[in-house]
């Protein structure tokens, strides 16, 4: 098992004709991952890389019974087409575009209020990397060839610093179950406890890396939810150390601007609840190596 | 994106704020002809720069004739101001905003932002306006009032009405000041702010209730649809490095160590300068070079870190997804060659392809230190430190 996607997952990519979504489409496809059809409005009844191409995702959902989007529409019309692919009933959306409105956000998290828990889609990104599970199946733009096929979850901020902890427990022989990006955006669609809950649940993870960043409180909510809900280890690590405040590091959700925003703040609540701190970011494999060598914190949870 | 202040108020008079008189100027001149088309018997002059403390910083100055409002004008054009916001390199003053200065009773403070917690625009209220939120929250963080706005619907009148009667403001202030938090909020919304701030929303002895400061920040991811709003960018207000860097699709803040750094990716880029801080060293500069790493790109990157006079090494690190190291490391010896690197390169590529990135490197006969991992790339950058003069100017002009 994996968490959100493996090679069974039937996955529909949103603006598959441009040209990024077609080069991560055939870099998927031959990954192995199920993708059966792409949705580009005003191009449905074509055919692009060997797929059909609906104008509607509803169509796509129809005719090929997809039950997960991958987003690579441009940013203006990503929170339309997040919405779009709720109100069609998949249940995972991976969004990958850059560069969205924030106020768009904030109505795309409300609408998805409408929906019950047990059926309300999970939304991942925007702003991400997206979502691979080892040796099955991707939807995102990250190398497959860093990933060994494993039981250690990460959750990442960021795509690259993900890739580096990849392929630094690669380098000592540990793989990973699933890697999900949740996007540098301030306000996004999985937050990090999302994560924790899921490989807290899967039965194919041991243990979990989680690389968070300057900026929002969800690094620190998902600490004090790991320190009272998780058995699994947890290795962490809070990037900017260095960073001043009051500046947008890059990601838009990646500034100092209120109490408890800052890496050293969030890394010791971290630490305070019971989680790996990697000393520096060069020690994410070692750091994963070590908490797998002692015993679980608790018994895992039937 | 930030803003004047004259620009905020602009914007919020627009819907519906009741701010006091006045005009923006550029010469003492125009301070007083505005002074005297505004009437009354008192003025301000205010320096505009983008950053907030302009009164402690000498920014602010009351007049009460039109010689004393000439003076001001005169001192403060082309003055520089320094805050704690600007740094210790301070902005220069090319606009100055004259207004009719008021008797003032109360001041209050009103703030908007998004509220990362609840992913809504939370709207902030205290009875003691005039100093900055995080000293209010300091001094008296149980005086400070919160809505939280539901985004279907927006804010509603009693929302802002239980925030008037909770800084107690009689039933007449309150209908002025109900119509000023509501417009403030119409202003975040209808143009899509990150923040606003009306500090202080003063009641004034004849019982009115104005807007004297007001601060509005703008997501820049919404500028494509807020052309109006993107006029408003005033480029004398930043760091021509940031422009320069915007224009190369490169993302490039300064800081104030050695060491440059060339990296993809926002997270990696902050660890990096964490991991140089780690071995020792001090990062001069955030740079994410983005997606595609094209050699112009790098050659953009290169000539921006090296603007730095401080820099006396430069790390490239580089995590291919997308990019192949073979295609990064062709860049990175076409930019070394282009721009004529005058200090150390510590290149440290990974990912796809990374051995022939790496092969490239070392047959390019240019002096590139290689380093296998982000703690091998720190460690010699630090390291190539102790081999380059502290100032690089010596350097520079034997290269040219």
């Amino acid at each position: 098992m994996s968490i959100l996607v493996d090679e069974k997952t039937r996955i529909v990519f949103q603006g598959l004709t441009g040209d990024k979504a077609s080069f991560h489409a055939k870099e998927a496809i031959e990954y192995g991952t199920n993708i059966v059809a792409g949705v580009t409005p005003g191009k449905g009844g074509s055919r692009h890389l060997n797929l059909p191409v609906f104008d509607t995702v509803k169509e796509a959902v129809k005719a090929t019974g997809a039950t997960a989007s991958g987003i690579f529409v441009p940013a203006p019309f990503c929170a339309d087409a997040i919405m779009e692919a709720a109100d069609a009933g998949l249940q995972l959306i991976v969004c990958i575009t850059d560069g969205i409105p924030a106020q768009d956000m904030m109505r795309v998290k409300r609408y998805m209020r409408r929906y019950p828990r047990d059926t309300k889609p999970t939304l991942i990104g925007p702003n991400c990397a997206g979502v691979i599970s080892p040796g099955k199946a991707m939807i995102g733009i990250m190398p497959g060839s860093i990933y060994r096929q494993g039981r250690v979850g990460i959750v990442s901020r960021s795509g690259t610093l993900g890739y580096e902890a990849a392929s630094q427990m690669q380098a000592l022989g540990i793989g990973v179950s699933t890697s999900v990006g949740i996007g540098g955006d301030p306000i996004n669609g999985s937050s990090f406890v999302d994560m924790l809950q899921r490989f807290e649940r899967d039965d194919d993870t041991d243990a979990v890396m989680m690389i968070g960043e300057i900026g929002g409180p969800q690094e620190a909510e998902a600490s004090l939810w790991a320190r009272d809900n998780m058995s699994k280890p947890i290795v962490g690590y809070v990037a900017g150390l260095s960073a001043p405040r009051g500046r947008r590091m890059g990601h838009a959700g990646a500034i100092i601007s209120a109490f408890g925003d800052s890496a050293l703040e969030k890394a010791e609540i971290m630490r305070n609840s019971g989680l790996t701190v990697a000393a520096s970011p060069a020690e994410l494999g070692r750091a994963m190596q070590q908490a797998l060598s002692k015993p679980a914190r608790r018994p895992v949870l039937a | 994106m930030d803003i004047h202040e004259y620009q905020a108020k602009e914007l919020l008079a627009g819907f519906g704020v009741a701010v006091p008189k006045g005009g923006v100027v550029y010469t003492p001149d125009q301070a007083v002809y505005r002074a005297e088309e505004i009437g009354g018997a008192q003025w301000v002059v205010k320096a505009q720069i983008h950053s907030g403390a302009r009164g402690k910083a000498g920014g602010i100055k009351l007049c009460k004739t039109p010689e004393e409002v000439r003076a001001a004008a005169t001192e403060l054009l082309g003055k520089k101001l320094v805050t704690h916001q600007t740094g210790p390199a301070g902005k220069i003053v090319h606009r100055l905003y004259v207004e009719a200065a008021v008797p003032i009773k109360r001041e209050l403070y009103i703030g908007l932002v998004l509220d990362r917690r609840s992913e809504r625009v939370c709207v902030v209220a205290a009875p003691e306006g005039g100093m900055e939120i995080e000293e209010i929250a300091a001094r008296s963080p149980e005086t400070i009032l919160r809505e939280v706005i539901e985004p279907a619907v927006g804010m509603q009148p009693f929302q802002a009405r239980e925030l008037s009667f909770g800084l107690g403001l009689t039933s007449a202030e309150m209908n002025q000041a109900v119509k000023a938090i509501l417009g403030a909020y119409r202003a975040f919304r209808d143009l899509d702010a990150t923040m606003v701030e009306i500090n202080p929303l003063a009641i004034t002895q004849s019982g009115q209730v104005l807007a004297l400061d007001a601060k509005m920040q703008f997501d820049d991811n919404a500028l494509f649809r807020r052309a109006a709003v993107a006029e408003l960018r005033d480029y004398a207000e930043e760091d021509p490095r940031d422009a320069e860097a915007a224009k190369h699709g490169l993302n490039y803040i300064a800081l104030e160590g050695s060491i440059g750094c060339i990296v993809n990716g926002a997270g990696l880029a902050m660890a990096t300068m964490d991991m140089i801080t780690h071995a020792g060293g001090q990062p001069a500069n955030f740079l994410d070079i983005g997606g595609g790493a094209s050699p112009e790109r790098v050659a953009a990157a290169f000539r921006l870190v090296l603007s730095d006079p401080r820099v006396r090494c430069v790390l490239v690190n580089i995590f291919a997804g997308i990019n192949r190291c073979d295609w990064v490391a062709q860049g990175i010896i076409q930019a070394a060659k282009d721009v004529n690197v005058p200090v150390p390169i510590v290149a440290r590529l990974a990912g796809t392809n990374v051995e022939q990135g790496r092969a490239i490197l070392r047959e390019s006969g240019l002096s590139i230190i290689t380093a296998d991992t982000l703690a091998d790339a720190a460690e010699k950058a630090v390291a190539a430190l102790s081999n380059t003069p502290i100032t690089r100017t010596t350097v520079r002009e034997k290269v040219s």
